[in-house]
């Protein structure tokens, strides 16, 4: 890839939640490839590009851990904001969180360390100012000052994601020894297919001595 | 109200004794505990309960200052008769049918609610429109050195129904932490805070709040909690000028010297320092505490 990239990214926690253990979340066994795009887009992102997941190196041995929150059980209905808004008080419009409250278990990963190699694709809404070497050069500047958009995080807000520019010419941070040979992790959701009403598109994930291929998004099952 | 210009990120210690800092509901409340270091464990959401409920006790009814993650035990009954009234049709599940309405409840929201601006929300059941990133992010709080809860059973001199009444009284537990100091992670970023509106009145506000919320959140079961030190990094770029994780990395909490395998009990057992020398450029630290 004449303009990939590659981030060292790693965090105590990390929960990638599988959709279908969801309300008592279960995270996939390593980082997806659209929670990698998420960290990618907290440090650069614009509407003219779009992250692609290459490989993702996954560095350090798969363990997991169990928390129980309390948390609320539903949405806030538009409605009652509207109303709100039309009376022009804020006193009616709460939520209760103790009439409203789930316990929820989740399983999550403990002590994680992935490197994620993309690249970017321009857009539809890209124009004449977006050139592939400037959109390469803010997130390089920005990854390797610790810049970012917002701070990112390992699947969900609560567990963030410390990260660290991989310059061309360095060397990759070590594969943990635990993660030698190959392992099938099945089904897993690549992306969220947002051109076409949210569909989840899955891909089947392999290691191989801790690096897993990642099909491009046109190929991965829908 | 103009948006915050800087990234911050800020460490908070604060310590409990012989109390129980966080309960978890899958241990019989018993402390968490972090299960592969006997670190306590704190979570995010449990500290930003303590700030919302702080924030309501300092701003009680000022506008733009209103709560919406409620607590039932500070509302008066009026405001549970007016949203009862309230919660009449429940309207059923619609795609957006108009992005700028949406965004007119969203900033609405905002505006009226201090920690929708500080820690985002769900709002309404349209999935891109309604839903809030807030520009404060929270991690896990552990606790310094692992800790080790203890179990105190306590009596009381009462029963609950008549046919116990020859018992004459029941027996109860507590769990609590003879002594643990905790540290927390938050991240404040510019970016997200300008687009909820998230100002440098509501930065003085959190930071308050991140100091007083323990001394408002005394109970039977959290004992004697405090917060002990308020470490704030400000970028003067709004993207940031260094890593999060390197400014973390100069807080240094140890035990003071000679007393390292000696269980903790107090404050004054541990030693905080700051690494101040050769900060990045553009990176200032101030401690609030």
């Amino acid at each position: 890839m004449s303009f990939g990239i590659r981030l060292h990214v790693w965090g105590e926690r990390a929960c990638f939640t599988r959709p279908e253990l969801k309300t008592e979340r279960f995270s996939y066994d390593v980082i997806t490839p659209s929670a990698a795009r998420g960290i990618l887009e907290a440090i650069h992102w614009k509407p003219a590009i779009r992250w692609c997941i290459d490989r993702i190196h996954v560095l350090k041995p798969i363990r997991f851990e169990s928390i129980r929150r309390n948390e609320v059980a539903g949405k806030t209905p538009k409605g009652h904001i509207s109303k709100a808004m039309k009376n022009g008080r804020t006193d009616e419009l709460r939520y209760y969180v103790d009439t409203n409250r789930q316990q929820r278990a989740s399983t999550i990963l403990r002590d994680v360390g992935y490197v994620i190699e993309a690249h970017f694709e321009f857009t539809s809404r890209a124009d004449n100012s977006d050139s592939a070497g400037k959109h390469l050069d803010i997130f390089n500047r920005r990854a390797r000052q610790g810049q970012c958009f917002h701070m990112p995080c390992l699947g969900t807000r609560e567990f963030p994601a410390a990260f660290q520019l991989v310059e061309s010419d360095d060397a990759m941070p070590e594969v943990d020894t635990a993660l030698a040979g190959e392992r099938q992790f099945g089904l897993m959701l690549h992306d969220i297919d947002f051109a076409n009403g949210k569909t989840p598109r899955f891909f089947r994930a392999s290691m191989v001595d801790g690096v897993i291929e990642v099909p491009p998004f046109a190929e991965a099952l829908a | 109200m103009t948006a915050i210009a800087n990234r911050y990120e800020f460490v908070l210690l604060f310590d409990v004794t012989n109390g129980n800092p966080n309960g978890d509901p899958d241990a019989g409340n018993m402390p968490r505990l972090d299960p592969e270091t006997n670190q306590g464990l704190v979570t995010d959401v449990c500290l930003k309960r303590k700030i919302r409920n702080y924030v309501e006790l300092e701003q009680e009814d000022t506008p733009g200052y209103a709560i919406y993650m409620q607590e039932k035990s500070v509302l008066n009954d009026q405001h549970k008769k007016a949203y009862n009234a309230l919660d009449i049709k429940p309207e059923p599940k619609k795609l957006p049918k108009d992005v700028a309405k949406a965004r007119e409840l969203t900033a609405w929201m905002c505006g009226n609610f201090f920690d929708v601006r500080t820690f985002g929300a769900v709002m309404t059941t349209e999935v891109n429109s309604g839903q809030v990133r807030g520009p404060v992010q929270m991690a896990f709080a552990n606790s310094i050195d692992p800790v080790v809860p203890m179990e105190v059973s306590i009596t009381r001199m009462a029963v609950t129904n008549e046919k116990d009444l020859e018992k004459e009284r029941t027996m109860g537990r507590k769990h609590i932490v003879p002594y643990g100091l905790y540290r927390a992670h938050g991240y404040v970023s510019a970016k997200l805070a300008e687009r909820t509106g998230f100002s440098d009145d509501d930065l003085g506000l959190l930071w308050r709040a991140l100091i007083n919320m323990f001394e408002h959140d005394r109970s039977a079961a959290r004992g004697e909690m405090s917060a002990r030190k308020l470490i704030v990094f400000k970028h003067d770029n709004a993207l940031g000028n260094a890593p999060a994780h390197t400014l973390f990395d100069r807080v240094h909490v140890g035990r003071v010297e000679g007393e390292a395998n000696t269980p903790a009990r107090h404050y004054a057992d541990y030693t905080v320092t700051i690494d101040r020398d050769n900060l990045p450029d553009g990176v200032a630290v101030e401690e609030m505490l």
